[in-house]
C-alpha cells in the first residue's frame, strides 16, 4: 500500500485538534499510574507525564496493525478514513492493549512519583487534565494546530495555579520548557525533568547495585535540553558502572523512534544499529525516554536487556542497606 | 535539466528569522554523520530552497519527513546552520502548500 504521508499527518493533527492527543486513549488508563499514590490534585508543583509512557502500548498495537496495512501504521486510514476519524476515534477501535501490556508503561511514572517522594519533593498531579504535549505535531511542522494546543495546555496549568512542572520524558520536557515559550507570549512556568530534580536533591539509595550498564542518551535530553550529567550522576549513586557506547552524551545516536509514525521500517533499522553499539560495551542498557525504550527493546531481542532508568534507581532504594547480591 | 526558479522560495519556506539554509557551506559533515544515511537532506535540499528550485524540493518529500530531527548534524555543523528548525520549516511548507492541511 503506498504511503500517504499527507493523510497520516492530517489524522494525527485532527486528533490533537479535536481530541487533545495524537492518539486518544481512555482517561481511566491515562491515570492508572496514580493508583495507590494518593496524590493531591494540582498545587504549586505537579508531576506531569504528558501521557507519553501511557501511549506506548497503544502505539505498539497500531504499529503491529501497520505491518498488515503498509509502511505507515495509519496508512489504512487514508482518504475516506480521515473523514470518518473526524467524527469517530478510529484508533480507539484498533488499539486495545491488555492490562499487562499497559502496566509495563504505567510503572514508569509510578516509579518516578515514588523516587520524588523519597527525595522529599512535594508535588501533585493533574490526573485527567495531564494532557499530551503535542510533540509529534510540532515535529511534523503543523504549527498552527500545535499553537492552539499549547495554549490549551497552558490554560490548564493556569487553572490549577501551577508554578513548577516536573516532567518525566525528554519530549514533554522540551515542549514545555523550550517550545511552548516560543508560541505563548508571557509564558511563565518552571520546568525540570525528574532526573534534574533528583540529581539536585539526592534520592536516598539504600544499596549499591553492582554491575555495568550501557547508557543510551536521549537525543532530545542531550542535544535539545542539555540533560547529560544528571542520569550519569544518579546511576553512579545507585552503584552502577556506566559504560559509554561509541556515540554518547551530546553525540548520542538516535534510537530511530521519531521515524516510527511515518517510516517504521527505517525506525527499526536504526534501532538495530544502536542496539549493536550498546551491546558492544555492556549486556544491559538504560534508557530515559519511552520512545527509546520501546524501539530499542524491540530490536534488542535476546542480545541485551533494556530498562528504564527509573527501574534501576528505584531498585537501589529497595531491600536491605549495603551491596546488592549481584542482581541488577 | 531545466528548472523553474522561484527567487522568493526561501522567503516562503522560512517561518522565522532563524531559517538559514544559505549559511550552509556544503562541507558534507551532516551527510557523513547522519544516522539514517540521508543523502540529499540537508545540504542538497537546502541548496534547492536557496536557489528557488521548488520542484526539486518537492521531489525529496520522503527525506524531509524521514529526518529524525535528532540534531546530531546540527551540533556538528561548523557553519551554524539551524538544520532541525530548517527541516521543520520545510515540513510546514509541505503541510500548507502541498498537503493543503490548513482548513481541510
Amino acid at each position: 500500500m503506498p504511503l500517504a504521508t499527507s493523510d497520516t499527518i492530517a489524522i494525527l493533527a485532527d486528533n490533537l485538534r479535536l481530541r487533545k492527543s495524537v492518539l486518544p486513549i481512555p482517561a481511566a488508563n491515562a491515570i492508572r499510574w496514580t493508583e495507590g499514590l494518593h496524590l493531591r490534585r494540582g498545587g504549586d508543583t505537579v508531576l506531569y507525564t504528558g501521557q507519553m509512557y501511557q501511549l506506548i502500548p497503544y502505539i505498539e498495537q497500531l504499529v503491529a496493525a501497520e505491518e498488515r496495512l503498509g509502511d505507515s501504521f495509519l496508512a489504512g486510514f487514508t482518504g475516506f478514513g480521515r473523514q470518518v476519524n473526524r467524527v469517530l476515534n478510529l484508533a480507539g477501535f484498533m488499539a486495545h492493549p491488555s492490562s499487562a501490556e499497559r502496566s509495563v508503561y504505567d510503572r514508569i511514572p509510578h516509579n518516578v512519583a515514588l523516587l520524588l517522594r523519597r527525595a522529599g519533593v512535594d508535588f501533585g498531579s493533574l490526573f485527567e487534565d495531564d494532557l499530551y504535549s503535542g510533540a509529534l505535531i510540532y515535529d511534523l511542522g503543523v504549527d498552527e494546530v500545535l499553537a492552539a494546543h499549547a495554549r490549551t495546555v497552558y490554560e490548564v496549568f493556569q487553572k490549577y495555579e501551577v508554578k513548577e512542572v516536573i516532567t518525566i520524558d525528554p519530549h514533554t520536557t522540551n515542549m514545555l520548557r523550550s517550545v511552548y515559550p516560543t508560541f505563548i507570549p508571557g509564558y511563565e512556568l518552571k520546568v525540570r525533568s525528574y532526573l534534574e530534580v533528583l540529581a539536585e536533591r539526592g534520592f536516598g539509595p539504600t544499596r549499591r547495585l553492582a554491575g555495568e550498564v550501557a547508557i543510551h542518551d536521549s537525543c532530545v535530553f542531550a542535544r535539545y535540553e542539555g540533560v547529560v550529567d544528571a542520569p550519569r550522576q544518579l546511576l553512579d549513586q545507585a552503584g552502577l558502572t556506566v559504560r559509554e557506547p561509541a556515540h554518547s552524551g551530546i553525540m548520542t545516536w538516535c534510537c530511530g523512534g521519531p521515524a516510527e509514525s511515518l517510516f517504521p521500517r527505517r525506525a527499526a533499522e536504526q534501532a538495530a544499529r544502536r542496539v549493536g553499539e550498546l551491546r558492544a560495551v555492556a549486556g544491559r542498557a538504560v534508557t530515559m525516554c519511552p520512545l527509546c525504550f520501546v524501539n530499542l527493546e524491540k530490536a534488542a531481542e535476546d542480545v541485551i536487556a533494556i530498562e528504564d532508568i527509573s527501574d534501576y534507581l528505584l531498585r537501589a532504594c529497595e531491600g536491605p542497606e549495603g551491596e546488592s547480591d549481584g542482581q541488577l | 535539466m531545466t528548472a523553474t526558479l522561484q527567487p522568493d522560495l526561501a522567503e516562503r519556506v522560512g517561518m522565522d528569522p532563524a531559517f538559514n539554509p544559505s549559511a550552509c557551506m556544503n562541507c558534507g559533515i551532516c551527510t557523513a554523520i547522519c544516522p539514517l544515511g540521508l543523502r540529499h537532506l540537508p545540504r542538497e535540499v537546502f541548496a534547492y530552497v536557496v536557489l528557488g528550485m521548488e520542484e526539486e524540493v518537492l521531489q525529496h518529500q520522503e527525506e524531509v519527513f524521514s529526518c529524525l530531527l535528532c540534531k546530531l548534524c546540527e551540533v556538528s555543523c561548523p557553519a551554524g546552520v539551524h538544520i532541525t528548525e530548517n527541516v521543520r520549516a520545510l515540513r510546514h511548507y509541505f503541510d500548507r502548500n502541498v498537503f493543503r492541511l490548513q482548513g481541510r
